[in-house]
């Protein structure tokens, strides 16, 4: 797990310390303070590097510290502003996270979200007889079939065509976009959308609607429960096991009897469903319809969640919530700091090399080691 | 809400300061003066859509007691509804320009549900009376100011052939392209307008090519209607071809090959907007015009721009200042040879009919589809 904010970081690194006298702590819980001491100062690096880019720009860091802290954490209205922007990006990172437990590299998770738009849009508009809650359900299906199937594509063209994973998944985006636009633009134009072609909408009643007392919508709680199911799927059922033992490596899980090829066709439909799923939260809970707004990058931000949370299903909550908090800041450094839009990619990027850099370090620290 | 209790000194004894301590003089975020904010779908300086509202920003930065306050790149999704509370909440906004189409429905119309006391100006937007009344919408008839570009493209022409480099077929897209055509075959009766679609607002790479792909056919004069130009003016320049600009003057990126451009006035609107709120007016919640109202303009004309196209430019810009002049006025047909508009009929500038618009006129090679 990495953690949000520096204090808490700098917490943790006291409870790393403290308690050194004692090696067989650290020999219980060696790896486990690793996993949070590293990313946390990896992050702190990062913070510290942007800070040193933005006072080369004539900005007090400080400010910068100050306003990310107040627009991402600061205040309730910001928080709920961070978690909404973190609800799409938890499903979108699973959709990397889980085939990379089987060594595959799935980039194509906004395809997915886009293909799981329009089925759950097509089907709310099929279904306008029915009760909301029949709607609501049957989107959620049609929404994990349609993504689910689609990264299913890439992974029956690897395992059946020997066609690279990352490549099709990435061209089927491409795909995705050209078909929603065309049927947006075509046979499922309300006609009312003059200058900007859309669906019809699936009806207010039919809209998913947000977390009482919140302004945050449903598909946090869908990510957080699809996360934490993932999580126990990989590590606590012998499916994951299996899966993880094809992704160690493969022609051993083949000696062994296990069926790879089933196991990438399941990996990559819950992987796409859940990028499905995302899109049709996006329908239900946001936008009300299909257009061409619903192609907003989350598929792709989500790449980034995944490899900053080591592909662990359950890591991949906070480092959601902490790019969430990133744009959500991103606005306030705009605006307070004359920042360009640009700045937020720079911090992202900067974090990513930060942590990607940072895997190097694990099994490395000397104090962690215990004595064995 | 309670963030207005958590300040800068607060934060800092609160010991996420990480022991640098230090005073910093405090700036407030409220502040007396009335504070406006800007919301862009691209970037500030895409010589295009969002620097014309940029533009009609800082018009308004100059004005005594006003505070802008401007957020670019905001997509069209959830994340546009908190940029607008987080500038009402957080930076005491009072009025807010939402700037981009796809910001008005379900996002701005959301807001201003939830937020009665604060007002909302959109740009392009539809505005109905089931919509809130703290909401407006506001456009300009930029095709008056197209038709004038294409009276001058028109006469500047050796080939007769004129491209037009085009995001979507929606209907004010096809309008201007439509305004453009009649404008140049009014100085060029043989002239022809090809279109290339793109398919979406900001796609450099294929606005590049389609500018190539006009130029190798013949085509000797450009315009476009995409959120940045900056792509076909300064390649088609580099071919030696002559451009029309679009959204804002776009001479600077290519002084000898710019004859004149459609833009948006929004400098002369947005200070009348803030008048008419000071002076308690209310601003009509659909509010429209065109050459004659100041929301849109011509470019001042390049160079190149002969003195006869000049003087016949000027004087139709007259006559639509006027109110003398129907750009589209029947008969007129479709490309396909059907009649779109019958004999003596006058489509006026505000009639409903065009904002309908489906169809590319005789005299455009390309299809809506």
């Amino acid at each position: 797990m990495t953690t949000d904010t520096a204090d808490s970081a700098e917490a943790v690194e006291a409870v790393g310390v403290a308690p050194a006298a004692d090696p067989g702590f650290l020999q219980r819980y060696g790896a486990a303070i690793e996993y949070i001491l590293i990313p946390g100062a990896a992050l702190i690096g990062a913070l510290a590097t942007f800070g040193a880019f933005v006072a080369l720009y004539g900005k007090n860091p400080l400010d910068l510290y100050f306003y990310m802290y107040q627009g991402a954490f600061g205040t309730w209205f910001s928080w709920q502003n961070t978690l909404t922007r973190a609800a799409p990006l938890i499903l979108t990172a699973l959709c990397t996270a889980l085939p990379a437990q089987l060594g595959m590299v799935i980039i194509g998770g906004e395809g997915a979200l886009l293909i799981g738009a329009l089925t759950a849009t097509s089907t709310a508009l099929a279904m306008q007889w029915a009760p909301p809650l029949v709607v609501q359900i049957a989107m959620v299906v049609a929404g994990v079939i349609g993504g689910g199937l689609w990264i299913t594509l890439s992974g029956a063209l690897r395992q059946y065509r020997g066609v690279n994973e990352t490549i099709s998944s990435l061209l089927l985006v491409y795909i995705a976009l050209a078909i929603l636009n065309h049927l947006v633009e075509g046979v499922m134009r309300d006609p009312a959308s003059l200058n900007k072609p859309s669906t019809r909408e699936i009806g207010a009643t039919n809209m998913i609607g947000t977390i009482p007392g919140t302004d945050v919508h449903w598909g946090l709680v869908f990510g957080l429960v699809c996360a934490i199911a993932a999580y126990i799927l990989i590590y606590h059922t012998t499916f994951g096991f299996a899966a993880r033992v094809a992704g160690g490596n493969i022609r051993a899980a083949k000696i062994v009897g296990l069926g790879v090829g089933k196991l990438i066709m399941t990996i990559c439909f819950l992987a796409g469903a859940c990028a499905g799923l995302a899109g049709m939260i996006e329908v239900a809970a946001v936008q009300g319809r299909t257009n061409a707004n619903l192609a907003a990058g989350y598929g792709f931000t989500g790449i980034l969640v995944a490899f900053l949370a080591r592909q662990n299903p359950l890591a991949v909550i906070p480092v959601a919530i902490l790019l969430g908090g990133i744009s959500a800041s991103g606005g306030l450094l705009q605006r307070r700091l004359g920042l360009p839009d640009a700045s937020v990619l720079v911090l992202q990027g900067i974090i990513f090399v930060f942590v990607l850099a940072s895997d190097a370090l694990y099994g490395r620290i000397g104090f962690l080691k215990g004595k064995s | 809400m309670d963030f207005s209790r958590i300040s800068r000194r607060h934060l800092l004894q609160g010991g996420a300061a990480l022991a640098l301590g230090g005073t910093i003089g405090a700036r407030a975020a409220h502040a007396a003066e009335t504070t406006i904010g800007f919301i862009y779908v691209g970037s500030r300086d895409d010589y295009g859509y969002n620097q014309a509202h940029a533009q009609g920003a800082a018009a308004l930065k100059k004005l005594p007691g006003i505070k802008v306050v401007e957020e670019e790149k905001v997509p069209e999704t959830d994340a546009v509804e908190k940029t607008m509370e987080s500038m009402i909440n957080l930076d005491g906004s009072t009025l807010l320009f939402p700037t981009s189409f796809g910001y008005f429905n379900p996002h701005m119309i959301k807001i201003a549900n939830k937020y009665p006391k604060i007002r909302f100006e959109h740009c392009g937007g539809l505005w109905t009376e089931k919509d809130p009344k703290n909401a407006g919408s506001y456009f300009g008839y930029i095709d008056e100011a197209q038709f004038i570009s294409g009276i001058v493209a028109g006469y500047s022409t050796k080939s007769g052939k004129l491209g037009f480099v085009a995001a979507k077929p929606i209907p004010q897209v096809l309008r201007n392209i439509n305004a453009f055509t009649l404008g140049a075959k009014l100085a060029n009766p043989k002239a022809t307008t090809q279109v290339i679609f793109t398919g979406d607002w900001s796609m450099p790479v294929k606005e590049a090519e389609a500018t190539n792909s006009l130029i190798d056919q013949g085509v000797d004069v450009l315009t476009c209607h995409v959120d940045g130009p900056k792509t076909m003016v300064e390649n088609a320049a580099r071919r030696g071809a002559f451009v029309c600009g679009y959204h804002v003057n776009q001479s600077p990126l290519a002084p000898k090959a710019y004859l004149t451009g459609a833009e948006w006035n929004w400098e002369a609107l947005y200070p009348k907007f803030l008048k008419m709120i000071t002076s308690g007016e209310s601003i009509p919640n659909f509010y429209r015009g065109g050459l004659k109202e100041e929301i849109v303009k011509c470019s001042p004309y390049g160079e190149a721009v002969s003195a006869e196209a000049r003087k016949h430019a000027d004087e139709m810009k007259a006559k639509l200042i006027a109110g003398e002049y129907t750009i589209f006025k029947g008969p007129i047909l479709d490309n396909k040879g059907k009649t779109v508009i019958a004999s003596g009929v006058d489509r006026g500038q505000k009639d409903p009919e065009l904002e309908k618009m489906d169809y590319l006129i005789e005299g455009v090679i390309g299809a809506t589809s």
